[in-house]
């Protein structure tokens, strides 16, 4: 039998190549086209000492997208979905903003001494920020332990159970903000959105070190093998003796994390917290980068570059529709179309397809 | 005149050639036993028939007509229906819902119910079926549920009825009904091909035997001249001498080990009556009763998947809770469920991958074996174990029925266990990886390994244990040790 097996397999198998093909050729034609139509899109300099143009505008805007998705492909692996981040980082930026108008005001009195032996090596303005940027994290840490709780402790299914945070989320972070816009000046604060790093933006920095962390947490260990197990077969895997429940509560956990992080990037980025708008809609696009990216929503095998691909895809276009001076109210459109293509082009079953047409038809050109 | 003529038939997969030049064909009013070890392309040619893959090159003749389905509706419509051996209908839907599901019977655009429920029941009328059409499916027994799939296949106008390993879920009774019901049809010009790995329906039942051996035709016999011993060795490719060496029962072993695992008065409300139980180092108890008799259920009980919630569980005498198959693990215990799809294999994970998996849970998310050991420790079992793959960085899924079960068992031999249980290890398998997984199971034994064996086929377990556990009704009614064990033993006791 192994005499008569061709060795023709390899172009099968699922690799990092093959998910990634169809959302990077979307994204190279996106840039040729700009390229060639969009004046001054591939123009970058240097101003003020930092670099500056449109493609680092992409990455810069994108970063919280990219941050979602991370998390996010994580939860898709296990089979579930988190509808709360978007919520999560409307309470983030609630905590970190309230904190550092307190900070600030002297109302939270806070120095090296009060704080004991934890923080000496910071003086007082770092940890003006500092603090405040630790709790909003401990707190979107909290929403995604209740998320976990919910999808892994009591098995309601993940739509179901995140939808919950997603609602409430936002009522808890107009609480903690008593409904008002909260607007701060504090520079550290301010730097994580706006502030430049060895002349790139920062929100980008933070992209790449949650990516990186993330990266090294599930290929370096064993989780990633964990949740790829759990995500294609849960009751196999909890025969084979994992703690599937504990694998996918985790998943929630940083996913809650994750958002967290994107919810002080958009906060900073705007300099105030408003509950009602920060990181609305923005599950939807996190989920549409990990489903570009080549992770399925059946769960199972995950792709963390291919996310990342999918967020800068997806913002590209949306750079590109304000590059072209679409107007908002249609640019959807457009992007919609795009999407749409490169899930099609995805599609094995769309590509077989296509290919018969094509087939067929220079088959008859041929005849004729 | 034949109704179906499929000839010279070919199929690839990726690095398998799955078919290669298969002649086939099939009579109406008979019952063709199509044969064949795992992974030899009885499935994949089932599939071409009926429209789930399409063949490379080749051509299949219908009724005289060359047909090319391209999915089982198009099967369908042509006259030819297969129920599959898993049942796959709709648990949570009524009975009738099921027969008609996908061609409801309409009154003005909307379903007809009244008419849905009377054609359901002239279905069942046809297997001499009476039952409560507007029930749940999963209100009837596994048995049942493969006479309500049968119907639903009866329900089109087909003259070609496929039952790809109808009997592994069935048990002797049930079988017999099954059998009445087919010897009906081919009474009536039906073409039936049968799928099986039961030898012993294979004769009560066919009529002809087509044989196929690693995708290649071996050959079409009519089964009365076939004798038993002939056609496992054509299907193994080995000569009956050999078949018969396999056959010989296995000396008694002398020297079991003390306990390494006992049961104290353990039992969980509702599945199982406390019972006790002991395990000892190197040698195989088998659980003997009938179906439901709560042989998985011991197992599963022992393994933390359902944990006891009474009496007391000792392991390597230290009294231990099984909470989760987790725990079981770290005390070195394995079990192979009996439903390998659901509870085995992770299909999309490579055999690699699937093969690491317990060892890895069991040394937890930190400690990782880097891809080389992870490779040496794959590649030494496909070998140790003959799987049949191009390398370890196959899709499980890929894989035919018998060389997953045989990725599982690498899977729980990595991890080097004291307490092997296999549950139907060798269920849907063929003669030869049967004899192979029987003799692994032996050679561990004789390690020192302690094992638990389950399985319907009574000569499997008289054939392999030292001692047998008696299950009837949920409770263990007694045991049956070295000499003693003999078919007749355990029927006594059972019907006792």
């Amino acid at each position: 039998m192994i005499g008569n097996m061709e060795k023709q397999n390899t172009i099968f198998k699922d690799n990092l190549f093959t998910r990634l093909f169809w959302p990077l050729m979307a994204l190279g034609l996106l840039l040729v086209f700009n390229l060639i139509c969009t004046q001054g899109f591939f123009h970058i300099e240097v101003r003020d000492g930092h670099f500056y143009g449109t493609l680092l505008d992409i990455l810069n805007h994108g970063s919280k997208v990219m941050v979602l998705a991370i998390g996010m492909t994580l939860v898709i692996a296990t089979k579930g979905v988190d509808l709360s981040v978007g919520a999560v980082m409307a309470v983030a930026g609630a905590v970190a903003a309230l904190l550092v108008g307190q900070v600030e005001h002297g109302w939270i009195f806070c120095d090296g001494f009060t704080l004991g032996g934890l923080v000496p090596l910071l003086n007082a303005h770092q940890l003006s920020w500092f603090l405040p940027v630790i709790a909003a994290l401990l707190v979107s840490l909290v929403a995604g332990f209740w998320n976990a709780l919910l999808v892994a402790g009591f098995r309601i299914q993940p739509i179901v159970a995140t939808l919950v945070l997603m609602v409430a989320g936002r009522g808890i972070a107009q609480l903690i903000t008593d409904g008002q816009i909260i607007t701060f000046t504090n520079t550290g604060l301010v730097y994580l959105g706006n502030g430049y790093f060895l002349r790139v933006p920062v929100s980008v920095w933070i992209a790449m070190g949650v990516f990186t962390v993330v990266a090294i947490l599930v290929r370096k260990t064993a989780l990633g093998l964990f949740i790829e197990s759990v995500g294609n077969n849960e009751t196999a895997s909890f025969y084979a003796g994992i703690h599937s429940k504990t694998i996918k509560g985790l998943t929630y956990v940083i996913c809650g994390l994750c958002a967290g992080v994107a919810g002080l990037i958009a906060s900073s980025n705007i300099k105030c917290a408003d509950s009602n708008n920060a990181g609305l809609y923005l599950e939807l696009d996190a989920i549409l980068a990990v489903v570009i990216g080549g992770t399925s929503l059946n769960g199972g095998r995950f792709f963390l570059a291919g996310s990342i691909a999918g967020a800068i895809l997806i913002q590209t276009l949306t750079t590109t529709m304000y590059a072209r001076d679409v107007s908002p109210h249609v640019a959807a459109v457009p992007k919609a179309l795009v999407i749409i293509m490169v899930c099609l082009m995805q599609s094995e079953t769309f590509r077989n397809r296509a290919a018969g047409i094509f087939k067929r038809s220079r088959k008859r050109a041929w005849s004729l | 005149m034949d109704i179906l003529e499929a000839k010279n038939i070919v199929k690839s997969f990726p690095g398998v050639k799955a078919l290669s030049g298969v002649d086939f064909s099939v009579r109406p009013g008979e019952v063709h036993a199509l044969m064949g070890e795992n992974g030899a392309g009885k499935s994949t040619l089932v599939k071409i028939i009926t429209g789930v893959y399409r063949q490379d090159d080749g051509e299949i003749f219908f009724n005289g007509r060359s047909i090319n389905p391209g999915s089982t509706r198009e099967a369908e419509a042509c006259g030819i229906s297969t129920v599959y051996q898993e049942v796959n209908l709709l648990p949570e839907m009524s009975v009738a819902e099921n027969i008609c599901l996908g061609r409801q019977p309409k009154l003005f655009g909307l379903i007809h119910w009244s008419a849905v429920r009377k054609r359901a029941v002239a279905a069942l009328k046809r297997l001499e079926l009476d039952l409560d059409v507007s029930r749940n499916l999963a209100y009837y027994s596994i048995a049942v549920q493969q006479l309500i799939a049968i119907a639903r296949a009866l329900d089109i106008d087909c003259k070609l009825l496929i039952l790809d390993e109808p009997t592994s879920s069935l048990d002797a009774k049930e079988v017999d009904e099954l059998f009445t019901v087919l010897g009906k049809l081919r009474a009536q010009g039906m073409a039936i091909i049968f799928i099986t790995h039961f030898l012993d329906q294979v004769y009560q039942i066919s009529d002809r035997i087509t044989i196929l051996r690693d995708g290649s035709k071996v050959g079409t016999f009519e089964t009365s001249t076939l004798a038993r011993l002939e056609m496992v060795g054509k299907m193994i490719g080995k000569d009956p001498e050999q078949v018969r060496d396999m056959d010989k029962k296995r000396k008694l072993r002398t020297s079991a080990g003390r306990d390494f695992l006992r049961a104290e008065h353990t039992g969980r409300t509702g599945m199982l009556f406390p019972m006790d139980l002991n395990i000892r180092a190197g040698e195989i108890i088998g659980l003997a009763g009938l179906l439901g008799s709560g042989r998985s259920e011991t197992a599963r009980m022992l393994f933390g998947v359902d944990p006891p919630d009474s009496g007391k569980l000792i392991i390597d005498g230290k009294e231990t809770v099984n909470s989760s198959p987790g725990k079981a693990v770290s005390h070195g215990i394995a079990l192979t469920a009996e439903d390998r799809t659901a509870t085995g294999i992770i299909p999309d994970l490579t055999i690699r991958e699937n093969i690491v998996l317990a060892l890895q849970a069991r040394a937890g998310i930190l400690k990782t074996y880097t891809i080389k050991e992870q490779h040496a420790l794959a590649d030494t079992f496909i070998k140790a174990l003959g799987i049949k793959t191009p390398d370890a960085d196959q899709l499980t899924k890929h894989l035919s029925g018998g060389n997953q079960q045989k990725v599982l068992l690498a899977r729980w031999l990595a991890m080097n266990p004291k307490l092997f249980m296999l549950d139907e290890p060798t269920r849907g398998i063929d003669v030869g990886a049967k004899a192979e997984i029987e003799k692994v199971m032996a050679e561990l034994c004789d390690k020192g390994m302690a094992m638990l064996f389950i399985s319907s086929e009574m000569e499997e377990v008289t054939r392999t244990c030292d001692r047998v556990v008696v299950l009837r009704d949920r409770r263990k009614i007694g045991e049956i040790a070295g000499e003693q064990i003999s078919i007749q033993s355990i029927m006594n006791m059972i019907a006792e």
